[in-house]
């Protein structure tokens, strides 16, 4: 693929969307519309956080794609590839070796450090769009910090189920001022939102914008006084490395009801197998 | 200005010097008041290195600029034009604006954003003589516990954080020296 | 003992290796050449090339053959391939009053100026299956007689002599660029129309037709569809004109739509336009049905509240590349959100029960 630019967008595609992260790091947690290009993989499968990573890499980096948490499903393989092909980066699966990360539904268990970039796909943007399908109103709502009928939606989760019924991409609240959507992360993972040390991107393709949160932001997962946020996950050890700290996938084993619980982050668990520590199922 | 100048001085390897220059801006974005070293770019003379290097990496056709005092001179022009296509602008009109810090006043010229759209907001790139970490204490999102950073005064950077979600942003330029100033960033 | 699955790589290049393989299909038939798809598939080639917006009938063609046939699929290898082509300049506006026309319509006048010219439409003919052709293609030559070179005259232009129709004005305003900013809403009609041109034929078909049957009703006539060549010029600024650079064939459809008149606007015809790449006439007319039925506003008509007068609904779900993509992306893994909506349905259950268990023992 050596008839394409290095990291395969042209240099004005990446100038605009490099502006768009700028703003996006001085506005945290606003979201940035842009010029999203085409890619040659379909929207909807991360061409937001491709362009974002396009637009970050430099060949010095070293490049780890993870989709629901693993370096091996077949859409982080694909994406891996292609920056192999297009940029030359070198890729790595373990998480402390990585200085650009690009995620679907996930967030490392590892914490991660400055000098490291976070860079989410994103597939709707706005947190408020599923209460309010129209653009031009959720903008407006945005502008005037207008998030009443984000709380009144939380609010009649709790009035009929006794809990918030919102378990993945759970709105947050950047620096006091946006709503932002997480994207599709489990809720476990909204506390390692705030505070990190690392930059996180968000893009989202197909819808045209690009949001930022520094390091070290503030960022609070939307809840109430009387019903406080809960970042919930299976009440299981995960059964590979015993791990009681990390988001499990439940796995299916036979057609008897027959389950097991392992890490979604599967750099995280066989490092710590790799470590010494076994879980039940074990071999 | 001799044509040659003009010419020379971008960057010889665009993609990758650009990609490596973005980093230390985004960074300098990112971490409000930290110190970044950015290379590649050979300016003329009346423009510091690290202003050639965020120009050529942020600017092309797209991008109003505005050059402010000494900057708006033939010879920035012309090197500006010819390695990034960007359209000269006035004040009101830019995206991102190129003078020393009191070449820019008085910063009520410059775009702040709308409501709707904070982020169309100019962008200040301030050549300044020196720049280092110490002087005004910064606080807000980027910066662990807080930073310091030389700035040239603070009650307008007060005033500018007052607008947020509006306001500028500040890229300070000294030398292959560069740091940033988010409207995110309170200033005492 | 449990293994999580790996070879994700593995199984990725076994399917493209199968995917070619089912490609070509029985080596035993002869291999398709793009030359062949490109004359003989040729409104697959248009659709492609329009939704694509890309005017070039080879690559086209080849992405219809490496898509096997699906369009969208076609117009999805065609985007990404002419989003990574440098932008030289814009060409000047076409003139399609003086379009080489293979065909020329009107069914709001009997005869007029130019004539009508029915051209190489499927309109007329019995659909009925040719098994002629399964055994052989080849077919005597048409009629011909000498092209008339005078220019056609646009039919809106004889009723807007009498004032009868709406104005439009001409503006030299630079449209906005669809595919070089993101798109804002309110859109305006240049950007709306921009948006169309390359929407899904099957997505604008069913809005216009949604229009003809009450849902924003705006009673449409085809005042004029012409179908042939235009040449595209460019202003090269070292000569200081515009040179030809090339021709194209383009489909245009003018509607003269009934009006009323509104609070704002006497009575008179309103317009209606569809503008697409290539022999697309299909899409063509239901753009120019959308195209006016989305100007509600500006001409001061009710809001009846259709799909086809909602211009964020119309052009945030138009594209079906974008569609297409997002539609398809649910089959990509979501264990992990699906894992978290688990556990919270087994918690609210749980908790349910718990309280049916209570209350059957109050």
């Amino acid at each position: 693929m050596t008839d394409y630019n290095f990291a395969y967008l042209d240099e004005q595609t990446k100038r605009m969307i490099r502006r768009a992260i700028l703003k996006g790091l001085a506005i945290p947690g606003y979201q940035v519309p842009f010029a999203s290009r085409e890619m040659p993989m379909p929207y909807g499968w991360g061409t937001g956080g491709i362009q974002v990573s396009a637009a970050v890499l430099t060949p010095e980096d070293r490049f780890k794609v993870i989709d629901q948490g693993a370096d091996d499903t077949t859409n982080a393989v694909s994406i891996r590839t292609f920056f192999e092909r297009t940029a030359g980066v070198k890729t790595t699966t373990a998480t402390a070796e990585a200085t650009v990360i690009q995620t679907r539904h996930r967030i490392p268990e590892a914490p991660l450090t400055e000098g490291q970039i976070l860079v989410y796909q994103v597939p709707i943007p706005e947190p408020l769009r599923f209460l309010e399908p129209r653009e031009s109103e959720t903008r407006k709502m945005h502008s005037l910090e207008e998030y009443g009928l984000m709380h009144v939606k939380l609010y009649e989760d709790i009035s009929r189920h006794g809990h918030i019924a919102t378990s993945y991409a759970y709105p947050v609240k950047v620096e006091g001022r946006y709503v932002m959507d997480p994207s599709p992360i489990p809720k476990f993972d909204n506390p390692k939102l705030g505070d990190m040390a690392a930059i996180q991107l968000f893009g989202a393709g197909r819808e045209q914008r690009i949001y930022a949160l520094p390091p070290y932001t503030q960022v609070v997962s939307l809840d109430f006084e009387d019903h406080p946020f809960d970042p919930s996950r299976a009440d299981h050890p995960c059964g590979l490395c015993g791990a009681e700290d990390s988001y499990l996938d439940e796995v299916i084993v036979d057609d008897a009801g027959g389950r097991m619980f392992v890490c979604s982050d599967t750099d995280y668990c066989s490092a710590r197998q790799a470590a010494g520590h076994t879980g039940k199922d074990a071999a | 200005m001799p044509q040659s100048q003009t010419l020379s001085g971008g960057f010889a390897d665009p993609a990758r010097q650009s990609a490596h220059a973005f980093r230390s801006v985004m960074e300098a974005m990112a971490r409000p008041g930290s110190l970044h070293d950015i290379t590649g770019a050979e300016p003329p003379a009346s423009l510091s290195v690290a202003t050639g290097a965020v120009l050529l990496t942020l600017c092309d056709t797209d991008t109003p600029v505005h050059l402010a005092g000494d900057a708006d001179c033939a010879t920035v022009r012309d090197w500006i034009a010819f390695h990034t296509g960007a359209p000269f602008c006035g004040p009101a009109d830019c995206m991102f604006a190129l003078g020393t810090w009191q070449a820019l006043a008085p910063l009520s010229a410059f775009p702040t954003g709308t409501a709707q759209y904070p982020d169309r907001s100019a962008t200040m790139i301030v050549e300044v003589p020196q720049l280092s970490a110490s002087g005004a204490t910064l606080t807000g999102p980027g910066i662990k516990d807080n930073a310091s950073l030389s700035l040239p005064e603070t009650r307008a950077f007060r005033d500018n954080h007052a607008l947020f979600p509006l306001g500028l942003d500040f890229i300070f330029t000294s030398g292959s020296r560069l740091a940033a100033l988010p409207r995110s960033t309170e200033v005492r | 003992m449990y293994v999580a699955v790996k070879g994700g790589e593995r199984a990725i290049e076994n399917a493209h290796a199968w995917l070619a393989e089912e490609r070509r299909g029985d080596p035993g038939v002869a291999e398709l050449d793009v030359a062949q798809i490109r004359q003989q598939l040729g409104l697959a080639v248009n659709r492609v090339m329009a939704e694509g917006s890309l005017y070039d009938p080879d690559l086209a063609a080849l992405a219809i053959k490496q898509a096997r046939g699906d369009l969208i699929e076609a117009i999805f290898l065609i985007r990404a391939y002419r989003t990574t082509l440098p932008r030289f300049g814009a060409s000047t506006p076409v003139d399609t009053g003086a379009m080489a026309c293979d065909r020329r319509i009107s069914a709001t006048f009997k005869d007029l100026p130019g004539g009508q010219i029915l051209g190489p439409t499927f309109d007329y003919t019995h659909r009925l299956l040719d098994f002629k052709l399964a055994a052989e293609g080849e077919v005597p030559d048409a009629p011909k007689r000498d092209a008339d070179l005078a220019d056609v005259p646009h039919v809106t232009g004889f009723l807007n002599r009498e004032g009868l129709i709406e104005e439009a004005p001409q503006d030299d305003t630079p449209p906005p660029d669809l595919t070089r900013e993101p798109l804002e809403m309110p859109a305006d009609r240049a950007l709306r129309l921009q948006a169309l041109a390359r929407a899904d034929e099957g997505f604008t078909l069913g809005l216009a037709y949604s229009t003809q049957r009450g849902y924003a009703r705006n009673h449409a006539f085809v005042g004029e569809l012409r179908i042939g060549s235009v040449p595209v010029e460019m202003e090269i600024p070292e000569l200081g004109f515009a040179v030809e650079i090339g021709e194209i064939t383009l489909t245009e459809c003018e509607t003269v739509n009934q009006f009323k008149g509104s609070k704002t606007e006497p009575p008179q015809f309103t317009r209606g336009y569809g503008l697409v790449f290539g022999q697309t006439e299909r899409k063509a007319i239901s753009m120019a049905l959308v195209d006016r039925a989305l100007r509600w506003e500006e001409l001061g008509e009710d809001d009846q509240g259709a799909p086809a007068q909602d211009a964020e609904f119309v052009l945030y779900h138009a594209d079906n590349i974008q569609a297409t993509g997002f539609l398809e992306h649910i089959k990509l893994p979501h264990y992990v959100d699906f894992q978290s909506e688990l556990e919270l349905v087994r918690k609210l259950r749980r908790e349910a029960g718990a309280h049916q268990v209570q209350e059957a023992a109050e």
